[in-house]
């Protein structure tokens, strides 16, 4: 049984960081990495292995009315999988450029928290079990998000903190309607009641999850919070937020829902069409006329989570495969531009556009890198970023929706145009830019190349065959629906 | 009926705080005040009129019990509450170094 270690593993190493790390951060570093090491190992190897298998674990074997219920699935093993990647070239990458901020354990413990609360949101098969490991995670990021201690920090991790109370609220009341209404927490016995049970309680159900965890996806009208949070945090915890935390606790715990407990209600898809076809193009207008490097990334991550909920909201098989490979890709191309700019800061002590010049050959590496990043969340072949637009665009127009289509299309152009303006002023330009003397390290640029293989790597899994191995079975998963409840229940 | 809809009250009562007061103290008081709105509504969902408490003994019937499983949860959002207001005040107070004031209009460096 490996479900649990999922959780065991990052929480052990949390609190094993406090326990033996000195003054300094050594061991904490070389802990945090092999317990995110052997997390990447265990969730490749259950990913490969286990395919349309769905395996269940009872918490101190009690059975599923009265304990809790670990549950993966192949949609669970794809997001740890996508969890392990980032969180592994994160750490590595904040090695050092921690280490400019100040050299103690409390960031990595935080970090494993982080990680702790993003695995134990995916496995969980239990409502209440879920709400509590997305308090540990938000907590580990309202911290992190202040780690630095600069005042626009503390301003930023203070907005963050509020928003996501607020959000953790509305959740906590939709949890109580739903306990009220049906009598059970497992997220799959709760499936099996719902048929019977008032359409308006389960109006107000869904409405407060949408609310609730909108809040966290940061879809478009709950997303003030995001540009200052990701913004202002440090690099490496921008790229695991924007990466892969939003989409952690709002898009996945929103499908998850909405799709394998709810049985996927047009009202509720209509609403996912809408926030996502909003989300797109205001996010991408509010990004063009940023000078902020960072904050410019942070409002492409809402727009491109417009993509992600309109590929679920279309809900057909084509509309799904689009939403979830855009998941992967945006974890992957996100991760890495927030790198680049990580980078780009170490070296210059900037991030306004306007005062970067001609960096490509102070750091090639971070902008070669940058290059395929930009090319890849424009939406340029051969890069990843085209075909899961291209996939979600096609599905569009095959559910004939063709203004949703339109609006894709539009939000990629804009896309493109604000990166060219990133590669033009940030790292092509004619000026010579000011440098601090500080250089990137081969662990940075490690991690910088990692990723940029990854997003040539991962436009390689549109070819039919490994689709078929490695996107489907996860499609399956939300396409099926309410299998899951008789897949968890079976047993 | 009536319950329900003044704890739902309360609970709108801490949004309007949260989205009207400028004050980062009494954002912090009417977060507190939402928390407490979900918590009473579990409790409020568990309850049973002319019933007794859940504690198993001679000559009590389990069906004239409330249901203990919300009042478990509330233990555990109020210890998750708990937490949510240290790290507010927490941050309030070095907000409130860096920037010598508690007044959410004055704090805005982030902009754009």
């Amino acid at each position: 049984m490996i479900i649990p270690y999922f959780i065991i593993i990052p929480l052990l190493a949390a609190f094993l960081i406090t326990l033996i790390a000195g003054e300094k951060d050594d061991w904490a570093i070389i802990l945090s990495i092999i317990a995110v090491i052997s997390l990447l190992i265990l969730s490749l190897f259950s990913y490969i292995t286990m395919h349309t298998e769905t395996l269940t674990y009872y918490m101190s074997s009690w059975k599923i009315p009265v304990g809790i219920v670990l549950v993966q699935d192949a949609l669970a093993s794809f997001m740890l999988v996508l969890v392990s990647i980032i969180s592994l070239t994160s750490l590595i990458f904040s090695i050092s450029y921690v280490r400019n901020l100040s050299s103690d354990w409390k960031y990595y413990s935080l970090f494993m928290l982080l990680v702790a609360g993003m695995n134990g949101v995916i496995i969980t098969g239990d409502l209440f079990n879920l709400f509590v490991f997305v308090e540990i995670s938000i907590f580990a990021a309202y911290a992190l998000v202040a780690y630095g201690g600069k005042a626009e920090e503390f301003e930023a991790s203070f907005k963050y903190a509020v928003m996501g109370s607020v959000s953790s609220t509305i959740v906590l009341l939709g949890i109580a309607v739903t306990y009220s209404a049906t009598s059970t927490l497992t997220l799959a016995k709760i499936g099996e009641q719902l048929p019977s049970i008032n359409s308006n309680i389960k109006l107000w159900i869904g409405g407060l999850f949408v609310a609730g965890f909108g809040l966290k996806a940061a879809a478009m009208p709950f997303h003030a919070w995001l540009p200052d949070a990701h913004s202002s945090a440090p690099a490496p915890i921008s790229a695991m937020l924007s990466g892969i935390l939003i989409k952690i606790l709002g898009m996945y715990v929103l499908v998850r829902i909405f799709f394998n407990i709810f049985d996927a209600p047009q009202f509720f898809l209509n609403i996912f069409l809408i926030i996502g076809s909003i989300s797109m193009i205001v996010g991408v207008f509010l990004a063009v006329g940023q000078w902020d490097f960072k904050r410019l990334l942070a409002y492409h991550s809402i727009s491109q989570m417009g993509y992600i909920f309109l590929g679920f909201g279309l809900s057909t098989t084509l509309g799904i495969l689009g939403g979830v490979f855009h998941l992967l890709n945006h974890a992957l191309f996100k991760s890495l531009l927030f790198y680049n700019a990580g980078a780009v800061e170490t070296v210059t002590g900037t991030r306004d556009l306007r005062k970067l010049g001609n960096l490509t050959k102070i750091i090639p590496t971070t902008s070669n890198t940058s290059m395929i990043a930009s090319l890849a969340i424009s939406g340029i072949p051969p890069f990843n970023g085209f075909f899961s637009k291209l996939i979600i665009i096609i599905a569009a127009i095959e559910a004939n929706q063709p203004v949703y289509a339109l609006i894709a299309v539009i939000g990629s152009i804009f896309t493109l145009a604000s990166f060219m303006k990133v590669q033009r002023y940030g790292f092509r330009s004619e000026k010579k830019a000011d440098v601090n003397g500080k250089s990137i390290d081969w662990k940075m640029n490690f991690a910088m190349i990692t990723l940029a293989v990854l997003c040539v790597a991962t436009s390689l899994m549109i070819i039919p065959g490994i689709r078929e191995i490695a996107l489907d079975p996860v499609v399956d998963v939300l396409k099926n629906k309410t299998l899951y409840i008789q897949l968890v229940m079976g047993k | 009926m009536i319950v329900y809809l003044l704890c739902f009250i309360l609970f709108l009562v801490g949004i309007y705080g949260i989205l009207t007061k400028r004050d980062l103290v009494k954002i912090i008081l009417s977060i507190g005040i939402m928390g407490y709105a979900a918590n009473l509504m579990l409790i409020l969902f568990a309850y049973r009129n002319n019933s007794i408490y859940p504690i198993l003994s001679e000559g009590k019937a389990v069906s004239q019990m409330v249901d203990p499983l919300p009042q478990a949860l509330v233990l555990t959002s109020i210890v998750i509450e708990l937490g949510t207001t240290a790290m507010l005040v927490a941050l309030a107070l070095r907000l409130y170094e860096k920037y010598k004031t508690f007044d959410i209009t004055k704090i805005r460096r982030l902009k754009g």
